[in-house]
């Protein structure tokens, strides 16, 4: 009986599973640096594609991540247009310090505050680094967890084939 | 066959379904999760003092599912602790659902029905969050409404029970906040170059008086405000909390009211940054039942000021955690980018972190009253008190050396009381000086090599140690890396160990797998404000995390 009722739970449940072009980001309220609420349902880069980046003040590979972008970020905007947001996790212990090492560090993303955790959760995300790409339409078509130098050049493939318009069917 | 029968049908009438519902342009909604599983195999190995596990194995691991579909959100989280990995509270015991939830978010209310996390301000005054690593869990169970009245104006107010492992407080924790953010409520300020946001949170919790001693209140009454002024790159941060009298075990069961006062101040331009922060509490721990201690069923969240290092040496053997019963914290942290192109910048610029921070306990006068008014003592609320508790100071300085080199070194320096803090093994205070030398060399735009020299140098205590790390990645999807850890001047010669350990990685997509074989030192891991001692082990580790 129980095997049933999982079979019978698997097989409604596959439509579900069986998304078409991806998933819609979640929507939630978090900050921006200059203390706005901002509810991240609006985050839109007028159909080209964005990059959702999950880092942290002390999460070193995070860090190294954004910080290599940042030297090819200007390149990568204007060949794609491709817009990068900084989703910090820093709770209150080190949320102060984001603006100050943003702008140490002159990074050029849009950055927001979710000190709680409750974005993070709704993009079921376990640890930092985690990044998400989006497509011109809004929806996450690829993530991937963990930073190692060199993965920035397989995403900026995936945000060029966007870019042209071709499909990205791995999630 | 009756069961496949019903199965096709069952496959042939969501398929059916599905198509209906696009044609509807309706989606049966979406569910995405996540999931970690975390299995040790423990080996038994004396002398660097690992507990003896019965088990030999032990796995933490969850699921969690969320299903959204417009406006509704509904989601659960699994856990199991089979049992549970050493180091993590021994409640933790069993399986089971301890989180679920409904919330509905229409234009004006946003209702949440069932577990949630939630933070007042700061959290100060009020944080129910999670710090999976560590086993820090307090979800509210109990109901919550959020409501946009107009614009600027935000009011959050909830009332629950937090959880204690698969069980809930003896206590009730209800909150209201409100925040108002003036240039968003007047038209007029929209486009000020000052902004201003006021904040104000009131929480009490109930707790029946179950002491035959005391007369113990029953509800415990806090109340903040705080305020955020933003003028161009510079910005305050500021909140203050009071506490009426809370008698607990965590304060000896005094009846003086208890308050904390954080602010934090920042200015930055593009490459420089600046941020100077204090803050002082005073018999502050805030629980819902008075009788609970460690890291459970906490209220307010404290967190230490003072930088959360990640190099091994530096971030488990003396970190700061706060003292809730008492203490005063200092902090400044400085970012600047040195220019590209100069001779003291390089080719690519340097990029130099230099923080300080400080903690002593608070002054006070003692006060002879624990047979009549319990005040035990009186605050000096614009002094320092002369026991230090803690110091750090260090510096980071990066530099690229060229398209295939890099360097990142740094230095610590740390004052740790352990008779206050009572992390580390021995009694006293220890002086501690940290050095790290962390060199990456790209072979190519995939391959990469990353080494760490560390060395601590200290009199007290283990005395020094040095840790060796190397860490070969093959980017998008493999790691491999070695880690030793040797503490070569501990005074005991026969606790001269190295703790040699193997780990490796795959990565695709959402989902990453690793294992680790080898020697863990016995340290202390610190999130926010949270602390948790992990003994010594030695075995093989296996870890799936997945997110879809």
């Amino acid at each position: 009986m129980k095997v049933l009722i999982f079979s019978l739970f698997i097989a409604f449940s596959f439509p579900i599973f069986a998304q078409d072009g991806g998933r819609e980001i979640p929507s939630v309220d978090v900050k921006d640096l200059f203390g706005n609420n901002f509810n991240t349902g609006d985050i839109d880069n007028e159909g080209k594609p964005i990059i959702i980046s999950f880092w942290a003040t002390w999460c070193s590979p995070c860090k190294r991540e954004l910080n290599n972008i940042a030297e090819e970020y200007v390149d990568w905007q204007e060949e794609t247009g491709v817009k990068i947001i900084a989703v910090s996790i820093d709770d209150a212990r080190n949320m102060q310090k984001v603006k100050p090492y943003v702008d140490g560090q002159a990074w050029d993303y849009q950055v927001l505050l979710d000190p709680n955790g409750d974005f993070k959760r709704l993009m079921n995300v376990n640890n930092v680094p985690h990044t998400f790409l989006v497509d011109g339409n809004n929806q996450i078509v690829w993530q991937h967890n963990s930073y190692s130098e060199g993965d920035e050049y397989e995403l900026y493939d995936l945000v060029k084939k966007l870019s042209s318009g071709e499909k990205i069917d791995s999630h | 066959m009756k069961i496949k029968k019903l199965l096709l049908a069952a496959f042939l009438c969501s398929q059916f379904l599905f198509l209906k519902a696009q044609e509807n342009n309706k989606l049966p909604g979406e569910i995405h999760g996540n999931f970690e599983m975390t299995t040790q195999f423990y080996s038994v190995d004396t002398i660097i003092g690992a507990p003896i596990v019965p088990e030999k194995v032990l796995m933490n691991g969850f699921l969690n599912l969320i299903y959204t579909k417009d406006k509704f959100t509904a989601g659960l989280r699994y856990e199991a602790y089979q049992n549970v990995l050493q180091g993590f509270d021994p409640g933790y015991a069993g399986s089971g659902i301890p989180f679920r939830y409904g919330t509905y978010s229409g234009d004006l209310l946003e209702i949440t029905a069932g577990n949630f996390y939630e933070q007042f301000g700061s959290g100060l005054i009020f944080r129910s969050y999670e710090e999976r690593g560590l086993g820090v869990d307090n979800a509210m169970e109990g109901m919550r409404v959020k409501a946009k009245v107009r614009p600027g104006i935000y009011l959050k107010g909830m009332i629950g029970r937090q959880r204690l492992f698969f069980a809930q407080s003896n206590g009730i924790v209800r909150g209201i906040d409100g925040e108002f953010n003036l240039n968003e409520a007047f038209e007029g300020l929209a486009e000020k170059k000052t902004k201003v946001i006021l904040g104000s949170s009131f929480v009490s919790k109930y707790q029946a008086d179950d002491n035959v001693t005391y007369n113990l209140p029953e509800n415990v009454a806090a109340a903040g405000g705080r305020l955020n002024l933003i003028r161009g790159n510079f910005s305050i941060f500021s909140e203050y909390v009071y506490k009426a009298n809370d008698p607990s075990a965590d304060n000896n069961f005094i009846y003086k009211p208890g308050q904390a006062f954080f602010i934090s101040t920042s200015y930055s331009t593009r490459g420089f940054g600046l941020n100077l922060s204090a803050k002082h509490i005073d018999n502050m721990s805030f629980r819902s039942d008075r009788n609970e201690n460690i890291n459970n069923l906490l209220i307010s969240y404290l967190p230490a000021l003072t930088k959360q290092h990640t190099y091994n040496l530096a971030a488990t053997l003396y970190p700061y955690a706060t003292q809730p019963t008492g203490e005063v914290g200092f902090q400044a942290d400085l970012t600047y980018k040195l220019k590209k192109g100069t001779w003291y910048g390089g080719k690519y610029g340097t990029s130099v972190l230099v923080n300080y921070a400080a903690a002593n306990g608070l002054d006070t006068t003692s006060i002879d009253d624990l047979n009549t008014t319990r005040q035990a003592y009186k605050t000096n609320i614009l002094s320092t008190g002369d026991i230090v508790f803690f110091r750090d100071f260090n510096i980071e300085v990066t530099r690229k050396l060229s398209k295939e080199f890099k360097l990142k070194a740094s230095y610590f320096n740390f004052i740790f009381n352990n008779d206050v803090m009572k992390l580390a093994g021995k009694p006293g205070t220890f002086y501690v000086d940290i050095a790290v030398i962390d060199l990456l060399y790209k072979f190519n735009k995939t391959h990469s090599l990353r080494t760490e020299f560390q060395n601590m140098w200290t009199k007290q205590d283990q005395g020094n140690w040095a840790t060796f790390v190397a860490e070969y990645s093959l980017a998008p999807h493999w790691f491999f890396s070695f880690m030793d850890q040797y503490n070569y001047g501990n005074p005991v010669e026969s606790k001269r160990l190295h703790y040699p350990i193997f780990s490796s990685g795959y990565n695709t997509g959402g989902t990453r797998i690793m294992a680790s074989y080898g020697r863990q030192r016995a340290g202390i891991f610190c999130v926010g404000g949270v602390c948790r001692t992990v003994p010594a082990s030695n075995g093989v580790t296996l870890s799936i995390t997945s997110s879809f």
